[in-house]
């Protein structure tokens, strides 16, 4: 069994990283689309923290001899999917902002080429 | 002598030709039906000024717009219906108009609908006015569970709003100054009906709900599928919980 004050440490943790998340994206600061998988992270978190006769009976499933290390595991497996999504979405970022770029020089290009005709 | 059987377009809100009027048409791929929607419009009234956003389209859609005489936002990559709406409803600000109404351009929203839908605006009854498909006759086909998500969030949005809402997802609906000035400022994202409806009524805006009919869409497909529809609860809900914190956005000022 976890010890009492892991389980206490981690609910803790979890539930502050919820109302952290829905703070950020009430004031703005972070769009739903991206506080979603955050969101998982933290409902899983809290479950796995919470339920703890639940977290030795996956322990078991997947062999593992202290569940707290499956609570790390599966933190740290969540992390991995965020990065992962953050990373495929500044690569998306990052087209766009080439695409703007080329477009304002074009643009730009031809705004100057009407004002140098023009009497 | 034979009477002249006409297919006689409903009469034109009184009061609606002093307005500065504009249809706003989102459009992704409809170069097969944008062109209809437009003519369709202009066959409504002719007074309406018609802008077509094109949020990234990869076919003919901006140049059949353009072809049709309408004027053109073409957006150098999609960025969804929320952004691609709320350039319109930027250009619609800047411009000057009393009036926006949304029209999709894959043909559903019917432009005959349009007298109910500017009714209540041009009557100074109402600040935005929604075409619901639920309320009185206007007959709706759709799976089930497009059933129930539909229902789910007209009961959310009803409890938040404090009023009865039936169709929280419809895109056919029509603002006054005062709506555009606050979409212009502040528009949701993704699948953006549902908060857009929290928002104006957060904001003290008066909703009106009129029936429609929609039709088939007539090209194109629907953008939501399985996975993106479970995005789409979830993303709508946390906005809509997220919304009954938050402060007001700001408004632009109204007269420049």
């Amino acid at each position: 069994m976890t010890p009492l004050k892991v389980s206490i440490a981690g609910v803790i943790a979890s539930i502050a990283l919820l109302v952290l998340i829905f703070e950020l994206v009430r004031s703005r600061r972070l769009r739903e689309r991206y506080a979603l998988l955050w969101l998982l992270t933290g409902v899983v978190m809290l479950v796995l923290s919470a339920w703890r006769q639940g977290l030795n009976t996956i322990a078991g499933w997947a062999g593992v001899d202290t569940p707290v290390a499956l609570l790390f595991a599966v933190a740290g497996l969540f992390v991995i999917l965020v990065l992962l999504h953050y990373s495929t979405v500044i690569s998306k970022l990052a087209d766009q902002n080439t695409l703007l770029a080329q477009r304002l020089a074009l643009l730009q290009q031809e705004v100057e080429e009407r004002s140098s005709t023009e009497p | 002598m034979a009477e002249l059987v006409q297919e006689q377009a409903q009469p034109l809100p009184p009061g609606l030709a002093e307005r500065r009027r504009i249809a706003i048409v989102p459009a992704l791929n409809e170069e097969e039906s944008v062109a209809k929607v437009i003519e369709e419009i202009r066959a409504f009234d002719p007074g309406f000024d018609i802008v077509v956003v094109d949020d990234g389209s990869v076919d003919k859609t901006a140049a059949v717009a353009r072809a049709r005489g309408a004027y053109v936002l073409r957006l150098p990559f999609n960025l969804g219906i929320g952004g691609a709406m709320q350039t319109g409803f930027r250009f619609a600000f800047e411009r000057g108009y009393d009036l926006a109404v949304q029209i999709d351009g894959d043909g559903q929203h019917d432009p005959r609908e349009l007298p109910k839908i500017l009714a209540p605006l041009v009557a100074g009854e109402a600040d935005i006015v929604v075409g619901s498909r639920f309320t009185g006759d206007g007959a709706f086909r759709s799976s089930f569970t497009r059933r129930i998500g539909i229902k789910i969030f007209a009961w959310t949005v009803s409890a938040v709003v404090r009023q009865r809402v039936t169709d929280t997802t419809s895109g056919f609906r029509a603002v006054n100054r005062q709506g555009i000035s606050l979409f212009a400022a502040d528009y949701p994202h993704d699948y953006p009906e549902v908060e857009a409806t929290v928002m104006v009524v957060k904001h003290r805006l008066r909703l009106t709900e009129v029936p429609v009919t929609m039709r088939e869409r007539a090209g194109g497909v629907s953008s939501i599928n399985a996975w993106a529809s479970i995005y789409y609860m979830a993303k709508v809900l946390l906005g809509i919980l997220v919304s009954v914190f938050r402060k007001h956005a700001t408004p632009l000022e109204v007269d420049e």
